[in-house]
């Protein structure tokens, strides 16, 4: 299938030991000088990149605590070793997020601490090279920036900073990643990830509503640019084309009717990811943020619901009111972004939603946190809604369940190893390795449970796992949507259904 | 006073002043530098009581660690303890036993809990340097102050055993000299080499908090995604940095 191999699945995890530069070689496209000028960094590596790089460190420290505090504090304890998916995957040492961050460390030590300027064997710290700039470019696009370190160091150290930190020192000095680059610059022009266009995008949904009309009988709406609806749902481009995106944007649709709400996607804003947070650029999550504000302001609607998706709803539940708030203007009496699970939660607790379980009676699902979802965000108003949540609507849909192994689910959650900015057929090798963990806990549950389908609430994760799933010896299509699990079993009003089969109690 | 007095007592005043200035000014660093998003690791607590609980249980129970690795958790936590429980028996050093606290400080349980402290921290820092030699991983992650560090603290616990458990010092000069640099008024060092040894290797610690690893003590309190409320949809959240951007933001 491709040039490397695909990780033997375990019966039970196992603590790999390690191989020296096992990964060495692996690094994304570098970006063009056209896809470094939209997003204001120099098209290629400067003449002076070493002082710009220190320089650029400097001044990142005097802004982000996080950078400063995390570079201090690691005693190198190990505990952090063994949590990184991409380091179970691939057994490279790099891959150890503390091994990760001392890439950067170790010239943080050279240049801006004591120990380091007067004793840098001592303390493991080194010039800034070309060797280790290209080190740097490597192993920094290696991490998913998906944060289970965080949970596990005694500090909270969180790698996903570091990295962040590298890719904008990196973006700086001109030597840029050409997959999230290219993409943050379609999102400036067109407004998404695709460079879709609005008469294109028209025509997607006009075609989803037939479809849907086809198979229920109902005429759904999927409303783009319609000033004044009440809801602006923003939701990740691929939920226009890719599979099984798409059936959870007719899941959406379908609550949206049902709920009797007026909504509109916009075409000025159709992107919910924002990959400036991959690359670590304030500015530029800023401006892709900025639009999905001005499209509200101008559409003039009193909500925003997001879509599945995991960097995106971080951006959006943690970062929107910064960047891009306040959102005074919107109705106050409901949380702002709102997302798409919590409409559809709320909907079930009032019993505003009909379903036939047993329409999903074939399959027996099982869910994967999206690690940006799991570790950065919350739903609802307790600690843990997302983990609760998204689980009490599949619940509420179909009648098997059944979660994975506890150390690979909610809080500890493994990366689909596809996020950060590395879902791009030039990292393939890093990508499927990197999911060997999470392919390992589901082969556990397929193995032990029969379980047929395991439903995600990630753009990222689906298009991974899609790609990923056939190395493993599963099936592309065992990954569903959340919302395609609603969509399945959602009795529309006015829907022809078996009245036998129909399971009249919403709960 | 001796030539040797004099030169550990100039050690010890600039030892303590490195201290304070080096941390001081780091602490300070940290004060100054803005979290400019919200990057709590989730599931957070969503009040500043929550936090402070969060924060309360990772410095008194090592959570995080915990959940992480039993057998880093058990020496780290031991180690740490042992350590708190030394720091207390020592405290006789400098108050007397005239007041409230120096009476708690004479208390038997007070010293020999201290006294016997000593065995759990070495227990301790052999296990962490048992994994730092023995576990792969952690060997390769170890740079030569990793193993100096712990050899450090290795040598200053079996002096102060050396001394409470073999061959004892005379307390009362001890603590005339401790109490002479707080005092201002310097006393005679106790010529014993078992305490020279422990005193200077203290000194040494002192000197190296601030451009080291043991900066993780302030450093714990002042992490992000451990400090940080769980309320970004409640409050924005800008840094004085991010001010002019706000200002000048947009697409149109
Ligand atoms: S953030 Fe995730 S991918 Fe990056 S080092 Fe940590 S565990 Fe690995
Ligand atoms: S767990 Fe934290 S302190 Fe320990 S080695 Fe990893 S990053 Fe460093």
């Amino acid at each position: 299938m491709a040039d490397f191999e695909t990780p033997v699945l375990q019966k039970y995890p196992v603590i790999p030991s390690i191989t020296i530069d096992a990964m060495k070689d692996s690094a994304p496209f570098v970006a063009k000088p056209e896809h470094q000028d939209p997003l204001g960094f120099p098209g290629e590596l400067v003449d002076d990149w070493k002082d710009r790089a220190i320089e650029k460190m400097g001044e990142l420290l005097g802004k982000y605590r996080s950078f400063q505090v995390y570079l201090d504090s690691c005693v190198k304890c190990g505990a952090c070793t063994d949590k990184c998916h991409y380091f179970l995957g691939t057994t490279d040492p790099k891959n150890m997020p503390v091994a990760r961050q001392d890439l950067l460390r170790s010239v943080y030590r050279r240049y801006f601490t004591f120990a380091g300027k007067y004793f840098p064997k001592l303390v493991g710290a080194r010039d800034l090279t070309k060797e280790v700039l290209d080190e740097w470019y490597s192993y920094f696009h290696q991490c998913s920036q998906c944060r289970r370190c965080s949970v596990y160091c005694p500090y909270g150290i969180d790698t996903a900073e570091i990295s962040m930190a590298a890719r904008e020192i990196l973006d700086s000095v001109g030597v840029g990643q050409k997959y999230c680059n290219e993409i943050i610059a379609k999102v400036h022009k067109v407004g998404n990830n695709l460079g879709l266009p609005e008469p294109a995008l028209k025509d997607t949904l006009e075609g989803l509503e037939e479809d849907i009309e086809d198979d229920t009988g109902v005429k759904v709406r999927l409303p783009l640019d319609e000033k004044g609806a009440d809801i602006l749902l923003i939701t990740p481009s691929a939920d226009f084309f890719a599979e099984p995106h798409i059936d959870g944007l007719i899941g959406y649709a379908k609550v949206f009717h049902e709920a009797g709400v007026s909504w509109t996607l916009s075409s000025y804003a159709s992107e919910a990811a924002n990959f400036g947070m991959f690359i670590g650029s304030y500015e530029n999550m800023q401006k892709v943020a900025m639009r999905i504000r001005e499209a509200a302001l101008d559409l003039g609607v009193k909500r925003i619901v997001h879509g599945e998706c995991g960097h995106a709803w971080r951006v959006a539940y943690s970062f929107w009111n910064t960047l891009a708030g306040p959102f005074d203007f919107l109705d106050p009496n409901y949380p702002v972004p709102q997302h798409i699970c919590e409409f559809t939660y709320d909907l079930i607790q009032k019993n505003k939603l009909r379903f036939d379980k047993s329409q999903n009676d074939h399959r027996v699902v099982t869910f994967h946190d999206s690690c940006n979802v799991a570790r950065a965000t919350r739903m609802g108003d307790k600690p843990g809604g997302q983990f609760e949540i998204p689980r009490a609507i599949i619940k509420t849909v179909c009648n098997n369940y059944v979660d994975m192994d506890p150390d690979t689910i909610k809080e500890g959650t493994y990366c689909c190893g596809g996020g950060g900015g590395l879902l791009t057929d030039d990292l393939m090798e890093i990508r499927v390795k990197g999911a060997m963990p999470r392919m390992q806990a589901l082969n556990e549950v397929v193995e032990e449970h029969g379980v047929t389908n395991m439903a995600a609430i990630c753009a990222i994760c689906k298009s991974q796992f899609t790609k990923v799933l056939p190395y493993y010896k599963m099936g592309m299509d065992m990954i569903v949507s959340v919302h395609q699990l609603v969509s399945d079993a959602l009795i529309l009003t006015g829907q022809e259904v078996d009245d036998d089969e129909a399971d009249e109690d919403a709960a | 006073m001796s030539a040797l007095s004099v030169s550990y007592v100039i050690l010890f005043y600039a030892a303590i002043g490195i201290l304070v200035v080096g941390l001081g000014s780091r602490i300070l660093r940290y004060v100054k530098t803005p979290a400019p998003l919200k990057i709590p690791t989730m599931p957070a607590p969503v009040t500043k009581s929550g936090v402070v609980m969060r924060l309360g249980r990772e410095v008194v129970f090592f959570e995080s660690l915990f959940k992480s690795n039993k057998w880093t958790w058990i020496f780290g936590w031991l180690f740490h303890v042992s350590l708190l429980l030394a720091f207390f028996r020592h405290l006789r050093y400098v108050i007397g036993p005239d007041n409230i606290l120096g009476m708690l400080i004479g208390l038997e349980i007070v010293q020999s809990f201290g006294k016997y402290a000593s065995y759990t921290m070495v227990i301790g820092l052999l296990g962490l340097l048992g994994r730092r030699l023995f576990v792969e991983r952690v060997r390769y992650i170890s740079s030569p102050s990793d193993y100096l560090m712990l050899l450090l603290l290795l040598s200053i616990a079996a002096t102060g055993m050396l001394m409470t458990f073999v061959s004892h010092i005379d307390i009362m000069q001890l603590r005339d000299f401790a109490v002479g640099l707080f005092i201002l008024q310097p006393a005679n060092v106790p010529d014993s080499p078992l305490i020279l040894i422990h005193l200077a290797l203290v000194a040494l610690l002192m000197i190296i908090f601030p451009v080291s690893k043991l900066l993780h003590a302030p450093g714990v309190f002042f992490s992000p995604t451990r400090n940080q409320v769980d309320n970004a949809r409640e409050q924005r959240h800008i840094a004085d940095w991010a001010v002019p951007l706000d200002e000048t933001r947009g697409n149109k």
